[in-house]
């Protein structure tokens, strides 16, 4: 009784922000109720069962992903009125991918048996008696190696993309450069001169 | 009747054990400031608080009213509602991580099997308090301080991350507990000497401790994120900050220090209750940490950077597969 009131605390809750964030006029507002609405589907993670993949929801969207979102939100200097008229031309497109995206889940509450039970990491952990992150380990580093590392590859790939893309070497910065400055000496720099009374440092060199 | 066993009784204990822990907590903070105190005064050859109460033990408890007490101030042009969550966020992030803490063998209130992972999830929400009040302050050098800091806190849990995996590639376990009791023989702290040193320095970064407090830099920011809060909105920045390195001390401790285990399996050290040997720790590498803080200048902000992706990153990725060929070449893994 007490999970399922749980439950269903937390996905009203994500359904009320994740209608929050398509109704608050304010961005800034829309990446806040995002985030409060992933680290919601966390706990429903919990209450299933698989806390592995709750703290990692958490670690890598709400940790890393959002903030990088509300870091660029927060920079960006938005007009509200021009998003608008731009949302209308793409209300079409947006219904389409809803509607796929709605007969998929439909598709899978309603005909569980066309997926394999192998997905069931929960399932699997009542019968083998291992904690989920143990099985979760066994499933993607023994029966699905390639594709994970096919997948780490590609994000591999996007990275160096980015980085590339992003990359730009200006020769007006002046950069330091830590290994050359330690390994600098003095005599390098300061010469020392004997000089003569009222003669003067001959500065040809 | 059996609602109430099943269901209200647990509740309450799990309220009362959180209670506790959280004055634990708040005691750890008070003292902890008056600790950070005198010991930059002895390191500047000053005397540091000693006026209020015997050796001054009763300063922080002065200025939390002075701080209770004041008006509280909300710019005209910030977004109250997010300005005045930012330091309830911060508080309760860094008060909530402490829920996994083992301070003894069995004093813990959440025993769960992925504790390291909650508390590395729960501190990297960290940075949202600081952000939100950067931004809901509508002004230059609050904003400037969250943008330095959402980066900083970024790029240091990523080694971070990669310190704990090396841990755990010498644990198996998740649990805290299991991490302090696989160092029953030899505390990690010695095999694992660099990867030490790189969660240290990670923590005085994730934390915004000096050398590394760039978001609150008060020479070019004013005091950061901070400017413009006042009163118990700014002491609830002050105590998340306090609860949040000290978790870092508890972190450090039960990662490379054996948590709760005497230093020497004898005798007079067994018969001290793991209790104290954890507390003492924690005192220890908090004593650390104000010593860097009394030494150390502040960073460059490019520095910072540099150190935590250029350095920082590459030697704890190696140290990791070095661990993990180790582990294997010597079949040792647990």
């Amino acid at each position: 009784m007490f999970p399922a009131f749980l439950f269903y605390i937390f996905s009203a809750t994500i359904i009320l922000s994740a209608l929050m964030v398509i109704f608050s006029k304010d961005p800034i507002n829309s990446v806040l109720f995002l985030i409060f609405s992933f680290v919601n589907a966390a706990g429903i993670f919990l209450l299933a069962g698989a806390e592995f993949l709750a703290l990692i929801l958490v670690i890598v969207y709400v940790g890393a992903v959002a903030v990088l979102f509300l870091f660029v939100i927060m920079m960006l200097d938005f007009n509200i009125e021009n998003i608008k008229k731009e949302t209308k031309k793409f209300l079409p497109l947006g219904l389409f991918i809803g509607a796929i995206l709605f007969l998929e889940i439909s598709l899978m509450i309603y005909t569980p048996e066309i997926f394999s039970n192998e997905f069931r990491i929960i399932g699997r952990s009542y019968i083998s008696n291992l904690s989920n992150t143990e099985i979760l380990g066994n499933l993607i580093y023994t029966d699905y190696f390639l594709q994970f590392q096919l997948a780490g590859f590609i994000l591999l790939v996007a990275m160096i993309g980015a980085i590339v893309l992003t990359l730009r070497h200006r020769d007006y910065v002046r950069r330091q450069n830590i290994s050359n400055q330690i390994n600098r000496e003095s005599k390098a720099s300061i010469e020392l001169v004997d000089i003569k009374l009222n003669d003067r440092v001959n500065n040809d060199n | 009747m059996s609602f109430f066993i099943s269901y209200i009784m647990p509740l309450m204990i799990i309220f009362l054990q959180s209670l506790l822990v959280m004055i634990a907590v708040l005691l750890m903070a008070y003292f902890g400031i008056y600790a950070d105190r005198k010991i930059w005064a002895a390191v500047q050859l000053r005397k540091g608080p000693n006026v209020v109460g015997p050796f001054g033990l009763l300063q922080s408890a002065a200025d939390l009213l002075k701080l209770l007490f004041k008006e509280i101030i909300i710019p005209e042009k910030a977004n109250k509602m997010i300005f005045i969550l930012g330091p309830i966020v911060t508080c309760f992030v860094a008060l909530s991580s402490w829920a996994v803490i083992p301070f003894a063998e069995n004093w813990v209130v959440a025993d769960i099997n992925v504790g390291i992972l909650y508390i590395f999830a729960v501190s990297s929400l960290g940075v949202y308090g600081i952000m939100m009040g950067g931004w809901a302050s509508n002004s230059k050098y609050p904003f400037m301080g969250a943008m330095r800091s959402a980066a900083q806190m970024v790029s240091y849990e990523v080694s971070i991350g990669f310190v704990i995996i090396a841990v755990l590639l010498c644990v198996g376990s998740l649990n805290l507990s299991d991490i302090v009791i696989a160092q029953k023989n030899l505390w990690f702290v010695f095999p694992l000497f660099p990867m030490f040193i790189i969660f240290f320095v990670s923590a005085l970064a994730e934390t915004n401790r000096p050398p590394f407090d760039l978001p609150e830099a008060e020479a070019e920011l004013v005091a950061g994120y901070q400017t413009e809060y006042s009163s118990t909105l700014f002491m609830l920045y002050f105590l998340g900050e306090l609860a949040a390195t000290f978790l870092m001390c508890a972190m450090t401790t039960i990662l490379f220090f054996g948590g709760w285990l005497p230093p020497f399996n004898i005798a007079p050290f067994t018969l001290i209750p793991g209790v104290v040997w954890f507390m003492l720790k924690v005192a220890f590498v908090f004593y650390l940490f104000s010593m860097v803080k009394a030494l150390v200048p502040r960073y460059r902000y490019d520095q910072l950077m540099r150190l935590g992706w250029k350095v920082f990153l590459p030697i704890s990725m190696f140290w990791v597969v070095l661990t993990a060929s180790f582990l294997l070449i010597f079949d040792i893994a647990p």
